[in-house]
């Protein structure tokens, strides 16, 4: 798509097609002179190899045109030629900071065509890692976005706290990032008691540990010069571009697959969904924090009402033979929607696996969002919007 | 053997009456660039093992006992790397970039009084001078960014010119303000005039400035900022433009603009040491040295690392803003109240 708007005429900095703001124009009504900023493939604020080609004029950003594919990894592709099975621990490397929640929607997808029931305890543990995923994605991104905002510092305190989960998913799943815990039909083994234990001394230091992050960040005035009323988001544009998450939620648009289309255990628990109508980098911001305190509420719940039992439905086949159809299953991943699509023809291996990624959406509106604004802001609201690249390529 | 002693003691006279002045020169020369390389070294090290402590990490501790020979090793790797000069980069202006953001500093530094006989020069414009020679080292990162003809460092220049542009007016009001309190722009007796129990640094010379630690506080933050240090680090911002203004310098082409940052760090904290905290002279009236100055010097260069490490970088357009609409009016304030309290309390 790219290539061939390069090869015909180059599009003009022209109002028809670029509708300019005033810091385009100069005082005659002339566009002023522009010039390409190419932000990428390799660039600190990107995090990761995406490119985004900005047409600038000063440091306003005329056009930013997102260039996504550096880091396609052909992951649908490789579903239509494993089997279920040797695809589940694909679904991790896609967002690799919320893998949890993506092998639950995997897996959800394939239990829902087989119609496999995994038991009570499965879902409750599901939901207890999901969450705890949840989190140390959220302190990833609160690190990674100060950093955006010239912090250093936050990052390194988050990453203590992330820490604590990884060593506890460690413990229970053998994997730091890329974990592969869920199973169709349950779950690879148990919770240990260690666990279980730990998981609560986690949530008791992590409610104080918010305290510190609300007093030495979100309170802070450069901060909040930085965020409030910048880059506001319409509810209507998350719309246009289908953008989930705490983007969406950051737009007064309560949007949560976990109350919309309730799936595992979640609809047991008594949670709230954080949403906040200013639509602009602070409502982003804060939708996050929000979500931590959720999360840890619902951990909370899961702990105490954690049922005993088996971990494994019984009989699920070992080869894995779906029947004839179209099945559907979405989690609400730390990024947003996260939907997997599974088109059987009655083999072993899927006819066609559709993901459909939260990040791809979320940074399609950045284009539109970031017209006119400044580079560093435009930066800032890049930042907000929590991007993976691997999950925006796949 | 004492004739051989006699003889030496007798040349060395006889070269001192020759050549005095020079001599004298040279060895300050010498003195301040070594204090400035070692200090920027240094000040690397204590930036780092700062930043370590204020992140709950040990920071650098493999090479020597605390890490102390990190900046050696640094400097000898900066040392060791090939200068890539880009294809087509005005060869002369990226080379001679690193060059003259350094010697401006060193020529400040010739005037700072250190303690009451330590100054390379004591000249009654010393404080002129060194406000002169502050905007050479802008030029030159200019330069050094307009040459790289890399998009990142041109966007860090203009930022680096319009941001000092804003703070020296505000800074040039303050130091103003110091000027007609004091009488004189010699810096030495600035500081003798600050004799005294501590109460007579002109950070509390309530009776003719009573903004005086307003004052001080808008000299630090122009400070920051024109040493282009956080949160007003717009120009190096890098998750906007990669490393700014020095985006295309390799090896040492990069360590001399991180030297002259440091650099110009310690000729701020010494300004401000000698303008507002007394120079050399001890809080109790006793013992005045040099290690009142040093102490006084580094306390204020930790501060300076540990705003950096704490704080968020701050909007461009905030950080004019900031300028603009608040330190000038209230440097001028304090300005016009000082010279009117002079006037009525003489």
């Amino acid at each position: 798509m790219i290539v061939k708007e390069e090869l015909t005429t180059p599009p003009p900095a022209s109002e028809e097609r670029f509708p300019v703001g005033p810091a385009n124009v100069g005082a005659s009504g002339v566009p002023a002179e522009t010039f390409v900023l190419n932000l990428g493939p390799q660039h600190p604020a990107t995090h990761g190899v995406l490119r985004v080609k900005m047409t600038m004029d000063g440091e306003y950003i005329v056009r930013a045109e997102p260039v996504c594919g550096y880091i396609h990894r052909m992951q649908e592709k490789m579903g239509e030629n494993r089997t279920y099975a040797q695809y589940l621990p694909n679904t991790s490397r896609i967002d690799y900071l919320s893998a949890m929640t993506y092998t639950h929607a995997f897996v959800g997808a394939v239990e829902r065509a087989a119609k496999i029931q995994p038991p009570p305890r499965a879902e409750y543990i599901r939901v207890i890692t999901s969450e705890l995923n949840r989190i140390s994605s959220h302190l990833v991104w609160w690190g990674a976005f100060l950093l955006d905002l010239g912090g250093f510092t936050p990052l390194l305190y988050a990453f203590d706290d992330r820490e604590k989960i990884l060593d506890l998913l460690e413990s229970i799943t053998g994997a730091r990032l890329t974990y592969c815990y869920y199973r169709v039909g349950g779950l690879c083994n148990d919770v240990d008691d260690a666990f279980l234990k730990g998981t609560r001394e986690f949530v008791a230091q992590m409610r104080p540990r918010l305290k510190m992050y609300k007093a030495l960040v979100t309170d802070n005035i450069i901060l909040r010069k930085r965020l409030i009323d910048i880059g506001p988001i319409s509810a209507e544009l998350c719309r246009k571009y289908g953008a989930t998450g705490p983007v969406i939620r950051g737009s007064g648009v309560g949007y949560d697959v976990r109350k919309a289309e309730p799936y595992s255990a979640y609809p047991e628990f008594d949670f709230e969904i954080p949403t906040f109508k200013e639509g602009d980098s602070m409502a982003r911001y804060l939708v996050r924090m929000e979500e931590i305190v959720q999360s840890l509420r619902i951990i909370e719940q899961a702990l105490d009402k954690l049922p005993a039992g088996p971990v494994m439905a019984d009989k699920v086949p070992r080869v894995l033979k779906l029947p004839a159809g179209d099945y559907c299953y979405s989690v609400e991943a730390a990024r947003g929607r996260f939907m997997v699509r599974i088109v059987s023809d009655n083999r072993e291996i899927p006819y066609r696996v559709k993901l459909r990624t939260p990040c791809l959406s979320n940074l399609s509106l950045f284009e539109e969002a970031s017209k006119g604004m400044l580079l560093a802001d435009a930066l800032a609201v890049m930042g907000s919007l929590d991007l993976v690249i691997p999950d925006i390529d796949r | 053997m004492q004739n051989l002693s006699d003889h030496l003691a007798q040349g060395w006279h006889f070269v001192q009456s020759l050549w005095p002045e020079p001599l004298r020169l040279i060895l300050f020369v010498a003195g301040i660039v070594a204090f400035v390389g070692a200090n920027a070294a240094y000040l690397v090290w204590v930036e780092r093992k700062g930043a370590g402590r204020f992140q709950r990490r040990p920071g650098p501790n493999e090479v020597g006992p605390a890490g102390l020979l990190q900046p050696v090793v640094d400097g000898l790797k900066l040392m060791s790397k090939q200068l890539i000069v880009p294809a087509g980069v005005d060869r002369v202006l990226f080379r001679g970039a690193p060059l003259l953001v350094m010697a401006p500093v060193l020529m400040s530094l010739a005037v700072v009084p250190f303690s009451a006989s330590l100054a390379a020069r004591n000249i009654n414009v010393g404080l002129l001078m060194v406000f002169a020679f502050g905007s050479i080292n802008v030029m030159a990162v200019m330069l050094g960014g307009w040459a790289s003809r890399n998009k990142y460092a041109v966007i860090s220049s203009a930022r680096m010119v319009s941001q000092n542009v804003a703070y020296e007016i505000p800074m040039l009001l303050v130091v103003i303000t110091m000027v007609m309190l004091t009488g004189t722009m010699n810096l030495n007796e600035i500081v003798q005039q600050q004799a005294g129990w501590f109460w007579h640094w002109n950070l509390f010379d309530w009776k003719h400035n009573p903004l005086a630690p307003v004052t001080f506080l808008i000299f630090y933050i122009c400070m920051l900022a024109e040493t282009n240090r956080a949160p007003f680090d717009m120009a190096e911002a890098e998750s906007e433009l990669v490393a700014g203004a020095y985006t295309e310098y390799a090896g040492m082409g990069f360590g001399v603009f991180f030297m002259a940052e440091y650099a110009n760090i310690l000729l701020g904290c010494s300004l401000a040491t000698v303008l507002f905290l007394g120079g050399w002279q001890s809080p109790f009236g006793v013992l005045s040295g040099l290690v009142w100055f040093l102490a006084k010097m580094y306390f204020l260069i930790f501060t300076v690392v540990w705003i950096r490490w704490t704080f968020p970088r701050t909007q461009f357009y905030g950080l004019l803003n900031l300028s603009w609409k608040i330190l000038i009016p209230v440097s001028l304030f304090t300005l016009v109240l000082s010279s009117a309290l002079m006037k009525l309390l003489p």
